[in-house]
């Protein structure tokens, strides 16, 4: 295997609490201490070590290597450290310990539209966000059609940026961002903003940045796209390296540590966490096999048909209300979604009254792995009336009558097949 | 392929590289300053021939026919106007630059370049106005009909000198001011108080002579004297021994802003 191209070996930073407190730490205290230094040295005391101020490990002896043209994912929870070893990796601010050394040119994005100034125009800003972002102005220049084309704000290129709409705003920004041509891409969080259409594209043009053999370190907390962005990650937890691995494996242990500590899985129905005006609520969940009927009983096996049977029970009179059921995996995709709606029926329920819906999943081609069932209640686009993300959760198995060779692969459907082999 | 090494403490040897590489960054950072600065405004860049006009107009009035103070031979205004002008640049270079690094705190928080760009920049911000309120010089010595000497050809090096003053105080006051935000209130004050302190309304020969040496350690004096010089020429004499030590006090000042900003750069992004 080639030399890695980014090598990070024993990192650690560390900040002392005081330094954040910048009020406190004003220049009386440096005037203090410079008066009474000498008058110490003249009384003939030494000067005591200073008391040791609160220190934080924001990262803590973090090691690893990125070979040429991987795309790496870094996940973990909020303050586990990731966006400090993004900074360091940027040169933003030093490490405490340990050391990196990276091979190619570097641009980093931590932001989308840093540097971006209000009064300017869409074409101001474009030159002078590359300026910053590290790009000539040659370069800026030759892409800067293919910039503008990318965000969709030809009309407005000469209108100041503080007139347009945030989402405006954020294409221009990205679409900047995404002409950067380093050799190794450093991306933060970038994709949690504009709309739906628009985090595609962009993770399309990551895609792109990433087939043509860069390399690309990533952090986002949006599971589905590192998993498919992505062929290994690092997983951080306050401060530590936890693990390193392929994604998907990494990203299902990483979201499968977090449930199990998540004390609300073992909770009943009624108890579980939801938001939802409340006016009605899911009060029971329950699924079964119902086909074939000649399984073995208990567990799942791809292709079953599974019946999900809820019971609302509503507090107020509730009427016209939407139906529906979401499965995910465990790299929280979203596979199923099921609801009344879409065969034109809605539930109307009596105040102390309760209601059950029952849906049957037919042939759910699962690959083996654990599903998460979610749970809506409301009016599309108005309201959320009970919306419970984790309702429960159910495994399915590998049916070992009808394989007679079992790896697991990734990936979330079990197509059903036939094959043929020709001798000739 | 460029090997880079991020390690504790160390001095970054492809710090100066780096500048270079980023060297468009200065011209649109003080592309932006300026631009954004006139935006929304009637009279635009008019606002930096207004200023020195009105200031050249009050302190003629205060120093010259109030005060009294001698002018050297040539006119009042001219006079003032060759010691505003420097001032002007000096005083908006500091003020700006003392300030910037705290006013692009977004950058310096996201954003790699070597930091030495952003009050360098505010610096050439303050060069251009300078530029434009130049054209109000000419404008003057056409009124008085005044040719100047020979000696104005020396007045780049001294425009340089302007700079490298600027730009010592002013990267001082930037890396200061990450860390203590006193600096917020030293350094208007600074700029107040140094007009009264430097030669800006009146010609530095009415200081007595046996304080003229120790005067000569504000480095705008030097500074001051040299504009004049090169640019009323005959009826100014220069002061060798105080441009000297203005001169050095200026070197004295870059370079330890400099060490001092280079020092502390790396801690910017978390102490901002």
């Amino acid at each position: 295997m080639s030399e890695p191209v980014i090598k990070v070996e024993n990192l650690s930073k560390r900040y002392l609490i005081g330094q954040q407190r910048s009020k406190e730490d004003g220049l009386r205290h440096v005037l203090e201490d410079a008066v009474r230094a000498p008058l110490k040295w003249l009384s003939g005391h030494k000067t005591e070590p200073k008391p040791q101020r609160d220190e934080f490990w924001a990262l803590n002896d973090v090691s690893f290597e990125v070979q040429k043209g991987e795309v790496v994912g870094i996940i973990g929870r909020n303050g586990a450290g990731k966006s400090t070893l993004l900074k360091i990796l940027s040169r933003i601010t030093e490490p405490t310990k340990g050391r990196i050394q990276i091979d190619g040119r570097v641009a980093s994005l931590l932001e989308v539209g840093t540097g971006f100034h209000t009064e300017l125009t869409g074409r101001e800003n474009i030159f002078l966000n590359g300026a910053i972002l590290g790009m000539s102005n040659s370069e800026i220049k030759r892409k800067f059609d293919e910039i503008v084309a990318f965000s969709e704000v030809e009309k407005f290129l000469d209108t100041p940026v503080k007139r347009y709409s945030s989402g405006m705003y954020v294409r221009l920004a990205f679409a900047v961002a995404a002409h950067l041509d380093p050799e190794i891409l450093i991306v933060d969080e970038v994709l949690a903003v504009g709309d739906a259409g628009f985090q595609n594209k962009c993770i399309g043009k990551m895609q792109n940045v990433s087939s043509t053999g860069r390399t690309v370190l990533f952090v986002s907390h949006n599971m589905t796209a590192l998993a498919s962005l992505c062929h290994r990650a690092v997983w951080l937890e306050s401060g530590r390296m936890v693990g390193e691995g392929r994604s998907r494996d990494l990203i299902a242990d990483y979201l499968n540590r977090h449930k199990t500590q998540n004390a609300n899985a073992n909770l009943p129905l009624i108890e579980k966490p939801r938001t939802g005006t409340g006016a009605a609520r899911f009060t029971a969940l329950e699924w079964k096999r119902v086909a074939p009927i000649n399984g073995s009983n208990g567990a799942f096996h791809p292709g079953d048909s599974i019946s999900i049977t809820v019971e609302i029970t509503a507090y107020v009179d509730v009427y016209d209300l939407n139906a529906g059921v979401t499965l995910f995996d465990t790299s929280a995709y979203r596979l199923v979604d099921v609801n009344t709606a879409l065969k034109g029926e809605f539930v109307t329920i009596k105040a102390g009254r309760k209601a059950s819906v029952t849906f049957v999943l037919q042939e759910l081609l699962l690959k083996p792995g654990r599903y998460v069932v979610e749970l809506w209640l409301g009016r599309g686009g108005i309201e959320d009336v009970d919306f419970v993300h984790e309702a429960g959760a159910f495994e399915v198995q590998e049916d070992m009558e009808a394989v007679r060779h079992t790896e697991t692969f990734p990936g979330a459907y079990q197509c059903r097949f036939t094959h043929t082999i020709d001798k000739q | 392929m460029a090997r880079l090494i991020i390690e504790a403490g160390r001095s970054e040897s492809q710090y100066w590289r780096d500048l270079w590489r980023y060297r468009e960054l200065f011209h649109f950072l003080a592309w932006r300053d300026l631009l954004v600065r006139y935006k929304q405004t009637v009279v635009g860049v008019a606002w930096s021939l207004i200023q020195p006009l009105l200031t050249m107009l009050v302190l003629t009035f205060v120093f010259g026919k109030l005060g009294k103070f001698p002018s050297g031979g040539g006119p009042y205004p001219l006079m003032v106007l060759c010691g505003m002008l420097p001032w002007q640049f000096f005083s908006n270079a500091l003020a700006g630059s003392g300030g910037s690094l705290v006013a692009n705190s977004n950058l310096i928080s996201k954003v790699y370049f070597p930091r030495l760009v952003i009050p360098a920049s505010t610096v050439i911000t303050s060069l251009v106005d300078f530029a434009i309120s130049g054209a109000f010089l000419i404008v003057l010595m056409f009124w008085y009909r005044y040719l100047p000497p020979l000696n104005i050809l020396l007045l780049p090096a001294f425009v340089f000198l302007a700079f490298a003053a600027s730009f010592g105080v002013g990267l001082w006051f930037a890396a200061l001011m990450v860390k203590y935000r006193d600096f917020k209130f030293i350094v208007p004050f600074v700029v107040q108080f140094g007009l009264y302190i430097s030669p800006v309304g009146f010609p530095s020969t009415v200081v007595p002579a046996q304080y003229r040496l120790l005067y000569s350690l504000n480095p705008i004096v030097g500074v001051i004297d040299g504009f004049r010089w090169c640019i009323l020429g005959g009826t100014q004499v220069m002061y060798w021994p105080g441009l000297a030590l203005s001169v050095f006090a200026v070197v004295l000042l870059l370079v330890t802003g400099i060490a001092y900003f280079r020092k502390t750069e790396r801690t910017f992004a978390d102490v901002i």
